[in-house]
C-alpha cells in the first residue's frame, strides 16, 4: 500500500455529500491495535464546509470505531487526555478549542491529522 | 486430565501461563495487550472460559476485555465508569478536599454464578457491576455514598477498592476493601454497606482510637468453606476475624515483618494462610533480601518460613495485593508473582518453589483457574 493511502473502506465514518469531508487520520500504535487498524484511517466527517472542526473529527472517529471512546479524550469532561496530543500541517494543534475548523489542507485530504501518544514514561 | 491457567497481570501486558496437574511443565501464552498495564484479570467460576482483564494506560485510561475462549482470542467490552451521582469530594493527601475522579480498575470479580455478572473495584474508589458480560458498567452508589466518604483519604498507591469478596453461603453478603479506608460490609447484595474495621489500628496516624474509618488494608480473603473468617493483610498487621468483620485482632505472631501485600487461604485447609513479609513501608522488599512465604497452619500467630526454591540472597522484589493465588487441586497449588517479572509456583501447598517465568515485566496480579 502506498503511504497516505487510506486502507479502510469509505463506509465508516459520516454520510457523503455537501458538507462532509474526508479526513486522513493517524492514530498511535497502542490505538491502531485496539481499533484493528493499519495505517491511516479515511474518515467522513461532517461538518459546515471547510468549518469541519476537531470535535467533530473525533466525534466521528468514535462513531465508526467505538472501542476508542474514552482513550483520546476523557469520558465524563470531553477533554483531551493529557498524554494525547494532536498535530497536523506540522503545527501542534493540541490546545486549540475543539470547535475550531481544522486546517483546511486537513479537510482536503492533502494533510494528514496525527493523534499523538505523548512521550513520556517508561 | 485436570489442568490449571494462571492470568498474570502485568505493568507490560497479560500472560497466560498453562499446566496439567502436576505443575511442572508450562506454556506461557503472551504479551496479550502488551504495552499496557494489566491491573487485574479474572476468569469466570460459571464459565471458566470467560475472561474478564483490566486495561489501562495514563495515555490511553482504562478498558475492559472480554474473553470467551480461555484467553486465545478478546473483544473490547464497556470502559464508561462514569459515577452514578455527583462525585462530590474525598480527602486528598494534605486533608483538603478533592473531587472523586475515575482513574482505573483495580479487581474484577465475576459471579459464581452467572458468567455475564462481573464485579469492578475502581480508583477513586467505587464498585460497579455489570450483568451484560461487560458491555455497561453501571456503579453500585451505596458504597461511595456511605457517610464517611467525605473523609477517606488515598494510600500511597491511590484510593482503589482492591478487594471484592462474595461470601458463597450468605445471600447477598458482600466484602469489599479500600485503600486507604478500610474493610465494608454489604448484606443486600451491594446497596447498602457499613465500614467493618473494629480491632483495627493504625498507630500513630489517627487521632481517634476507634474511628470508623482510616485503615490502608492490603488485601483480605476468606475460605468459601468458613465465610464468617476473613485474614487480612493491613499495611501493618496480619489480621482475622471470626465474625464476618465485626471485630478483628491480630495474628501477626512470630512473623520476621507484618508488613505486606497479599494474603493466601489454603484451599482445602480453611486455617492454613500465607503471607510475603516485606520489611517496612518504606522499605517494599523482603527482609534481609531473603524471599520467604510464611504460613500458619493455625490461622496465624505460628508461621513457618518456606524458602525451598525461592532466592535466599540479594533478592528485593515486592509481591503486590493480587498477586498470590491458590489453586484447589487435591494437592494444593501456590502462586505468586513479583515486581522483578518472576511468577513461582509450589505445587505442593508451599513445601517447595519453582519459577513458572522469570523475567516477565512487573507483575500486578496472579490468579489461577482449576479446570477439568
Amino acid at each position: 500500500m502506498r503511504p497516505g493511502q487510506p486502507d479502510v473502506p469509505a463506509g465508516r465514518g459520516g454520510s457523503p455529500g455537501a458538507g462532509t469531508a474526508t479526513v486522513r487520520v493517524v492514530l498511535p500504535a497502542h490505538l491502531k491495535n485496539l481499533a484493528r487498524v493499519e495505517g491511516e484511517i479515511a474518515l467522513r466527517v461532517g461538518g459546515k464546509g471547510d468549518g469541519i472542526t476537531r470535535q467533530a473529527l473525533l466525534d466521528a472517529l468514535e462513531s465508526a470505531y467505538p472501542v476508542l471512546r474514552g482513550t483520546i479524550r476523557d469520558r465524563v469532561t470531553g477533554r483531551r487526555r493529557a498524554f494525547v496530543r494532536f498535530f497536523a500541517c506540522e503545527q501542534d494543534l493540541s490546545n486549540e478549542p475543539p470547535d475550531v475548523p481544522l486546517p483546511a489542507s486537513v479537510i482536503a485530504g492533502t494533510e494528514p491529522f496525527l493523534i499523538v501518544g505523548a512521550m513520556a514514561g517508561g | 486430565m485436570t489442568h490449571v491457567r494462571v492470568l498474570a497481570g502485568t505493568r507490560k501486558g497479560a500472560f497466560i501461563l498453562t499446566s496439567d496437574g502436576n505443575r511442572a511443565s508450562w506454556d506461557v501464552s503472551g504479551p496479550h495487550f502488551g504495552g499496557w498495564e494489566i491491573y487485574h484479570l479474572k476468569g469466570s467460576p460459571a464459565d471458566p472460559d470467560r475472561i474478564y482483564a483490566s486495561q489501562n494506560t495514563g495515555w490511553f485510561g482504562q478498558l475492559i476485555q472480554r474473553s470467551d475462549d480461555g484467553g486465545a482470542t478478546w473483544q473490547a467490552m464497556g470502559n464508561d465508569f462514569s459515577y452514578a451521582t455527583d462525585p462530590g469530594t474525598h480527602l486528598w493527601y494534605d486533608g483538603t478536599p478533592r473531587p472523586w475522579e475515575f482513574k482505573r480498575v483495580w479487581h474484577l470479580e465475576p459471579s459464581p454464578g452467572d458468567p455475564d455478572v462481573a464485579y469492578a473495584g475502581v480508583e477513586d474508589a467505587a464498585l460497579f457491576k455489570t450483568s451484560d458480560g461487560g458491555a455497561t458498567w453501571t456503579e453500585l452508589t451505596g458504597l461511595r455514598t456511605h457517610d464517611s466518604g467525605p473523609g477517606w483519604q488515598p494510600g500511597a498507591g491511590g484510593m482503589c477498592l482492591h478487594t471484592i469478596i462474595l461470601d458463597p453461603v450468605h445471600a447477598g453478603r458482600m466484602f469489599t476493601a479500600i485503600s486507604a479506608a478500610g474493610t465494608f460490609r454489604s448484606d443486600d447484595y451491594g446497596a447498602s454497606w457499613r465500614p467493618v474495621n473494629r480491632g483495627l489500628h493504625s498507630e500513630g496516624t489517627l487521632p481517634e482510637d476507634e474511628p470508623e474509618v482510616g485503615f490502608c488494608v492490603h488485601h483480605v480473603e476468606m475460605h468459601p468453606a468458613r465465610p464468617d473468617t476473613l485474614f487480612m493483610q493491613k499495611h501493618w498487621d496480619v489480621m482475622r476475624s471470626d465474625d464476618a468483620g465485626e471485630t478483628w485482632r491480630e495474628v501477626s505472631g512470630d512473623l520476621p515483618s507484618d508488613f505486606g501485600f497479599p494474603i493466601g487461604v489454603h484451599a482445602h485447609e480453611p486455617d492454613t494462610i500465607y503471607v510475603v513479609p516485606i520489611t517496612s513501608d518504606s522499605l517494599h522488599y523482603p527482609p534481609d533480601g531473603k524471599l520467604r512465604v510464611y504460613r500458619s497452619r493455625s490461622g496465624g500467630n505460628e508461621w513457618e518460613p518456606l524458602t525451598r526454591g525461592l532466592p535466599q540472597e540479594n533478592c528485593y522484589v515486592n509481591v503486590y495485593r493480587d498477586a498470590m493465588a491458590i489453586d484447589s487441586l487435591e494437592e494444593c497449588g501456590v502462586y505468586f508473582g513479583t515486581t522483578g517479572g518472576q511468577v513461582y509456583v509450589s505445587a505442593d501447598a508451599g513445601d517447595t518453589w519453582e519459577p513458572i517465568a522469570r523475567d516477565l515485566p512487573a507483575v500486578l496480579s496472579v490468579e489461577v483457574q482449576t479446570l477439568p
